[in-house]
């Protein structure tokens, strides 16, 4: 097989011609490796590329011959975003902070990765340490929107949804804070699945809110996503928020028939300051799910206006905390010729941090502060559990609910860097998801007259990926269907 | 000049003695090369989770009930966030909003009669780590080794007036962390260290006066010099027109001083919160309960059942129960020899003195019960004599011997045959005439004289018992 054909391949595909011996995991390696090496100048797509994964894969050639491996990705390549520690491989979360840190263990979905048989190709750029919407924070200079050069690819997982839109990644991991999943697979025309909290463990993933953070796939469609979800997931005793879960019905999904479900639109989801681009093509995905049969209700969800400063707070407060470890003392970027600890501290996470995460630390610290504790975190905690009672509420009369994934489809390179609340306001769609914990998934669902990629998000209970896969699905074919 | 009293409240940290340390695998061994116990969790690499230690809740529930606390059924962990170069994660997990036990107390003995000493509350947390400097190089070093080895924290009450107050509860905290096997208190390995909170009042005032707080004193020595040194500083800066500030102190043991390190001004906001990576512990009933019934019989207990139960002295059941070692030798050896004021003699006069003449503690050089329980029953069954006894009570000391089996290596064994006494007794007889006849004409005294002779010609190796009685035999046929 050419590497022309393998590139177009979804990971499923690929991983099935692998076993079929059409090709071998090394000739799909090698595939996209050329590949990254010809078009990534244009993307900045990774921040590193594992030119030895040719040699790994050649070895897993060897394990699915002998029958060792036989998972539908054995052999498959993948991408990893660059704050998911992996062994002896560069983990920089895109910042000057970890330019130089190369951990000694794996997280737990890269150990998963590896035991089925799937062959790390690089690791992906990202907004510094999962702050921002752009991907244009990081340390090793902006990702680039395959849809367009002056476009940006939404983030944090920039990278990770980028590779797989310009095909050089079957397929991808992301991690998702309070979008960083979903809104770049909106913006990059792909699927991103966030998964419920504590489906997939967070071990050896470089914390942000660790309330909050969630590791997920990134693919072409939306049964390579719902088998990634399959690899990665499942309670880990390194984690102690992951939970016992059901692997996916991978039968169920591609039956799934919506006929009789019922939709929630919150009504906030689709009020005023939404593109008008973005709710018509998020309406006209609606419409064909109801053609099939689903049964849809607007209802309001007044609670949202509290979704940005409260998912502010908690992420900020937990930030803080989390990126204390960086001193300059263990690991990571150190200044030289410092005369005593304090400017050691100071001068390390001065010149070690960009702008933005020192902006989040800050509030971070502010609102944790004594005498603001009260004021603003535990407001923040009163908040998430009203949020949480609303959407417990929607999930008693729906089986999911749709909305738009973001207000906008991708911004224009430069835009919100001047404008850190405009950016933060770009998040109003997501952060309510993290903040509740529940399931959500991007699904492509046409373009706005720039020609640039819209997603529909799709909400699910607590642990019940299946229904919103099979939608998922479901839209995929239905979609198809109404183009022929 | 007023009369003023001290107040003081103590916290005392107690590592404890699980296997692994608090929130990974890692072992808690004192010592160790720098480095050598330390894992990607507890050196606080990127990434890395904490999982519990369940051991550490089983510990700290049973101190909790031990000194008579509230057990907090809804547990969660609070980050502690402060920058120092021993505290590899940049925050040390422990417990503000929830700590595990509340409202206990302490019964303490001293020579003003008896107290109880409230205890505010105990804590779980991590330790940290240490820094090392290098005088030569001018570097300074970090060991991770105690990063992440649980500590107890247990907080008191403000509930003393003297250092001798301080001392006997300190001493009853660690008896109680050493009984029930949940830390070894070895002060001098900084497994226990307290912090001393002090203020001083003249003596009727009800209000607190402003305190002072010395941290990490090593020592129950250094801690009553401490006290005695600070209340006194306290007094003479009152009297002398001056105001206490709120402080953290240095004691310094060597040059015997307290030095001012921050004031409250330079006090850190700890910005605590729940740590989101540790999911709640809620203890039901049947955890509780089964807890419970695993508690080992305490001090108080003990010393009450050995004074009425097994006959010993109150003086005595003071002194073995006063250290659990000591307690667990007593209890083996007594069980063995079926004698337990027997056990106790033998303790308290012999096997306590080679502590001393060592100048080792019990908890230092550990020693097999069930040998002194043999030693004792050869003795009581007149397989050897006491003198023998005590020889081989040393050898197991120094090394651990066998005593049967030292005992036949060494020829220690009783001459109990009348048959190869007798002739001994009389040849001892034959050549000390003279003493055989001053006693005749009576001067019993000098029985003592021919046992000793007749021991002696018997290379001490029967009982001077039946001895005696042979030779009063002899004599009295003579």
């Amino acid at each position: 097989m050419d590497s022309e054909q393998i590139i177009k391949l979804s990971a499923l595909e690929l991983g099935k011609a692998i076993r079929n011996k059409e090709t071998t995991s090394e000739e799909a390696t090698k595939a996209y490796l050329d590949a990254i090496k010809e078009n990534d100048g244009k993307y900045n797509s990774y921040i590193t590329v594992r030119e030895e994964a040719l040699a790994e894969a050649r070895i897993i050639d060897e394990k699915i011959a002998s029958g060792e491996l036989t998972g539908a990705f054995a052999g498959v390549p993948v991408a990893v975003k660059d704050n998911m520690c992996t062994e002896g491989v560069l983990t920089t979360c895109g910042s000057n902070m970890l330019h130089n840190f190369v951990p000694p263990y794996d997280a737990t979905a890269v150990r998963k990765l590896k035991e089925e048989g799937m062959v790390i190709i690089g690791k992906t750029n990202m907004d510094e340490f999962a702050m921002g919407s752009t991907t244009e924070t990081s340390f090793f200079g902006p990702t680039v929107n395959p849809w367009g050069e002056n476009r940006v690819p939404g983030g944090s997982s920039g990278g990770s949804a980028a590779c797989v839109a310009a095909k050089l990644a079957p397929i991808s991991l992301g991690s998702d804070t309070g979008g960083s999943i979903r809104q770049p697979a909106s913006f990059c025309g792909i699927t991103g699945l966030k998964p419920t909290y504590g489906k997939v463990s967070r071990y050896g993933l470089v914390a942000f809110g660790s309330s909050l953070d969630q590791i997920g796939p990134m693919g072409r469609d939306a049964l390579d996503v719902a088998y990634m979800l399959n690899v990665i997931s499942g309670e880990d005793p390194k984690d102690q928020s992951s939970a016992p879960t059901d692997k996916l019905d991978l039968e169920a999904v591609k039956n799934f028939d919506v006929s009789g479900k019922t939709i929630g639109l919150p009504e906030q989801y689709f009020a005023e300051g939404m593109d008008e681009d973005v709710r018509a093509r998020v309406m006209e995905a609606v419409k064909l799910l109801e053609q099939a049969g689903a049964k849809v209700e607007t209802f309001p969800m007044p609670i949202m206006d509290y979704a940005i400063p409260t998912y502010y707070i908690i992420c900020c407060a937990e930030a803080c905390s989390n990126l204390s470890r960086y001193d300059g003392i263990k690991y990571g970027y150190a200044p030289e010729d410092v005369d005593d600890l304090m400017e050691l501290y100071i001068r390390s996470r001065s010149e070690g941090f960009g702008m933005e995460v020192k902006r989040r630390i800050m509030l971070g610290n502010f609102v944790l502060s004594s005498g603001y504790y009260d004021a603003y975190y535990n407001k923040a905690l009163q908040a998430k559990a009203l949020i949480k009672k609303a959407f417990d509420e929607a999930f008693s009369k729906y089986d999911v609910v749709i909305g738009p994934v973001a207000p906008t489809a991708a911004l224009k390179a430069g835009e919100s860097l001047s404008d850190p609340l405009k950016m933060y306001l770009g998040d109003i769609c997501t952060v309510l998801i993290n903040i509740v914990g529940v399931p959500a998934i991007s699904v492509p669902c046409g373009f706005t007259s720039d020609n640039l990629p819209v997603g529909m998000q799709i909400i699910g209970k607590h642990f019940d990926e299946q229904t919103i896969m099979g939608f998922a699905y479901a839209y995929e074919r239905l979609s198809k269907e109404a183009k022929q | 000049m007023r009369d003023y009293e001290m107040v003081i409240g103590l916290e005392v940290h107690c590592e404890l003695s699980t296997e692994s340390k608090i929130f990974c695998g890692c072992s808690t061994k004192f010592g160790g090369a720098p480095n050598t116990h330390v894992c990607e969790v507890c050196s606080g690499m990127p990434g890395t989770l904490p999982t519990l230690n369940k051991k550490v809740v089983e510990f700290a529930v049973k101190a909790g009930l031990a000194l008579n606390c509230d057990i907090t059924r809804n547990n969660k962990f609070d980050r502690k966030n402060y920058f120092y170069p021993d505290l590899p994660k940049a925050y040390q997990i422990s417990q503000l909003y929830c700590p595990i036990c509340r409202n206990g107390h302490v019964d303490i003995k001293t020579s003003q009669g008896e107290k109880s000493i409230g205890i505010h509350e105990i804590h779980m947390e991590e330790d940290a780590g240490k820094l090392v400097h290098d005088e030569v190089t001018g570097m300074t070093k970090v060991d991770f080794n105690r990063c992440g080895v649980p500590l107890l924290e247990i907080v008191s009450e403000p509930d003393f007036r003297s250092s001798e107050e301080v001392i006997a509860y300190l001493t009853k905290i660690r008896d109680t962390m050493q009984y029930l096997g949940v830390s070894d208190c070895k002060m001098q390995e900084g497994s226990m260290r307290a912090d001393v909170n002090l203020s001083v009042r003249p003596r009727g005032q009800a209000e607190f006066g402003t305190r002072t707080e010395m941290k990490n004193i090593a020592s129950f020595k250094a801690i009553e010099r401490a006290i005695e040194y600070e209340c006194e500083r306290q007094i003479d800066l009152i009297e002398g027109g001056g105001e206490v500030v709120q402080e953290t102190r240095r004691w310094d043991d060597e040059k015997e001083y307290t030095y001012a390190m921050r004031s409250k001004e330079d006090a850190q906001d700890y910005k605590y919160f729940p740590d989101p990576d540790l999911m709640p512990i809620v203890i039901s009933e049947e955890y509780l309960e089964s807890v419970k019934a695993s508690l080992p019989e305490l001090a108080d207990a003990k010393r009450e059942r050995y004074v009425s139960e097994l006959g010993l002295t109150e003086y005595d059941a003071d002194i073995i129960t006063g250290n659990v070692t000591v307690v667990k030798v007593f209890e083996t050896a007594g069980a063995k020899c079926g004698n337990y004021k027997d056990a106790a003699n033998w303790i308290l006069t012999d096997l306590l003195k080679l502590y001393k003449d060592e100048g080792v503690t019990p908890e230092d050089k550990e020693f097999d019960g069930d040998k002194l329980g043999t030693i004792i029953k050869m003795v009581n069954d007149g397989k050897i004599n006491r003198k023998s006894g005590k020889k081989i009570l040393t050898a197991v000391f120094e090394e651990d011997v066998d005593p049967e089996e030292y005992a036949d290596r060494n020829g220690l064994a009783q001459v109990s045959d009348a048959s190869a006494i007798e002739p001994a007794i009389r040849k001892v007889i034959s050549e000390n005439t003279k003493a055989v006849d001053e006693y005749k004409v009576g001067n019993t005294k000098n029985i003592q004289f021919l046992i000793g002779q007749s021991m002696r010609e018997l290379r001490g190796k029967a009982d001077p018992k039946t001895v005696k009685d042979i030779l009063e035999k002899l004599l009295s046929e003579l």
